[in-house]
């Protein structure tokens, strides 16, 4: 039983990171990270650790993904489309 | 091969991925963040001891039915400190995007003095 | 195309190698040696029940001193960074009425809890860094409800300075009492509480570090907030 929650949890949680690295939008990413983040919580529960349960609840989900959005509200919301001048970048 | 060992492997394989190929500055720290917690996922994952329980000697839980503690004592400590180095980086990047006005890294490198 | 099927290559690789060594260490074995000591010796040197919050605040309060160092660098490197002559808020539209009417209601009991969590970090899992999170949260709400809203800054920055510098004061106490920075002198020299373990009036000097330590992070995380909210005056710097 406690072995199907385990895989259930961990199997959202790399699909949630994989949507969060891929979305062009970047409020998009910030959501799919801080999905990453409550998932992370809820296996710390499960894995009997609850201080650690409590701290990325309130730190990683809320306040991550909050000063993350007020960057984002000061620069630009979508990743710029074009490809790279040739396959080797020169330094 | 334990589902969480294999979860906290592919969340660093995956934030490491954002910060080698992508190009936006705010994707690379997206990808910083969600690295930092697979490391403190395969910490935790570490400590743990099957068939106890949480390290609250409350009644009824003896020394020998709890987890290990230490694990979760520094996970505390660095789970705080990402989110405060997070918070510094992002700062840096606004004042980026104030002087070049993009966040493209390979214009920012082509534009420099 | 070539750099992506590159970066593809070597994280397998990677991945490969950590795969490899995590095989060698099989999930939920017993293999606590010093924690083994903590459990075992943690009611009657520290006093507190929550053996997490001994372990941070009690056997390893050097590093937790370390930590609060970090993050008022932090905090400092944001105000430094982003600081200009005249900077106000530019929020254009009020929240909805659900918004404001929530964030007058919940306010004091989001404050309330947050208190809780740091008062009762020797006996329930939280401690100093969950409480003052919340505590900021509070702020964050109350910043997100209306248009005007600005924290005082001449009532937040002494604050955080003060608490920082009671826990430097509790650690040269317990020098001056007992020979080495941040001995407990309350618990094991006056001997307070010796009888109620598992209640609020124990564990030696750990709710007093756990309240300083929330005041501190409560206002150094709002301050982050509060510098990165507001812009520029339009028209020059």
């Amino acid at each position: 039983m406690s072995d199907w929650v385990a895989i259930f949890i961990a199997a959202l949680m790399v699909i949630s990171a994989i949507f969060a690295v891929e979305w062009r939008d970047l409020l998009a990413a910030v959501v799919g990270m801080a999905a990453v983040s409550l998932f992370a919580s809820i296996a710390f529960f499960f894995l009997q650790a609850p201080d650690v349960a409590m701290v990325e609840a309130a730190i990683g989900a809320a306040l991550s993904a909050a000063v993350f959005i007020l960057a984002i509200k000061r620069t630009e919301r979508y990743e710029s489309e074009e490809e790279s001048t040739g396959w080797w970048v020169r330094w | 091969m334990n589902p969480y060992y294999f979860a906290s492997i592919a969340l660093i394989l995956i934030g490491f991925y954002a910060v080698l190929v992508k190009r936006n500055v705010i994707k690379m720290l997206v990808g910083l963040s969600i690295m930092e917690t697979g490391v403190n996922l395969l910490l935790i994952s570490v400590g743990y001891v099957s068939g106890k329980s949480a390290p609250i000697l409350s009644e009824g839980i003896t020394p020998d039915k709890a987890v290990d503690p230490i694990p979760q004592a520094l996970v505390l400590t660095a789970i705080v400190i990402g989110v405060a180095t997070t918070a510094l980086a992002l700062s840096v990047v606004i004042n980026l995007y104030e002087k070049y006005k993009t966040l493209n890294v390979e214009e920012i490198r082509r534009l420099r003095g | 195309m070539v750099k992506r099927i590159l970066a593809i290559v070597f994280i397998l690789i990677i991945g490969l190698w950590m795969a490899k060594a995590l095989d060698q260490v099989p999930f939920g074995e017993d293999r606590m040696l010093v924690g083994k000591y903590y459990l075992e010796h943690v009611k009657e040197e520290t006093g507190a029940v929550n053996a997490v919050t001994a372990v941070v605040v009690n056997y390893r309060g050097f590093d937790t001193l370390g930590e609060v160092t970090v993050l008022f660098i932090a905090s400092t490197g944001v105000a430094a960074l982003l600081w200009r002559n005249r900077r106000k808020r530019t929020a254009k539209t009020e929240g909805s009425v659900v918004l404001t009417t929530g964030a007058r209601l919940l306010l004091p009991f989001i404050m309330l809890f947050g208190a809780y969590i740091f008062i009762h970090g020797h006996l329930t899992p939280g401690g100093g860094f969950p409480g003052g999170a919340t505590i900021a949260t509070a702020f964050l709400f109350l910043y997100l409800a209306f248009t005007v809203y600005e924290i005082d800054h001449r009532i937040f920055e002494p604050l955080e300075g003060l608490a920082g510098i009671g826990y430097v004061t509790v650690g040269l106490i317990g020098l001056a009492i007992g020979g080495y920075f941040l001995f407990d002198w309350i618990w094991q020299t006056w001997g307070l509480g010796k009888e109620n373990i598992g209640r609020l009036l124990s564990a030696g000097f750990i709710p007093i570090i756990y309240t300083l330590i929330g005041i501190k992070v409560g206002t150094e995380l709002t301050g982050i907030v509060d510098n990165m909210v507001k812009e520029p005056e339009e028209g020059g710097q």
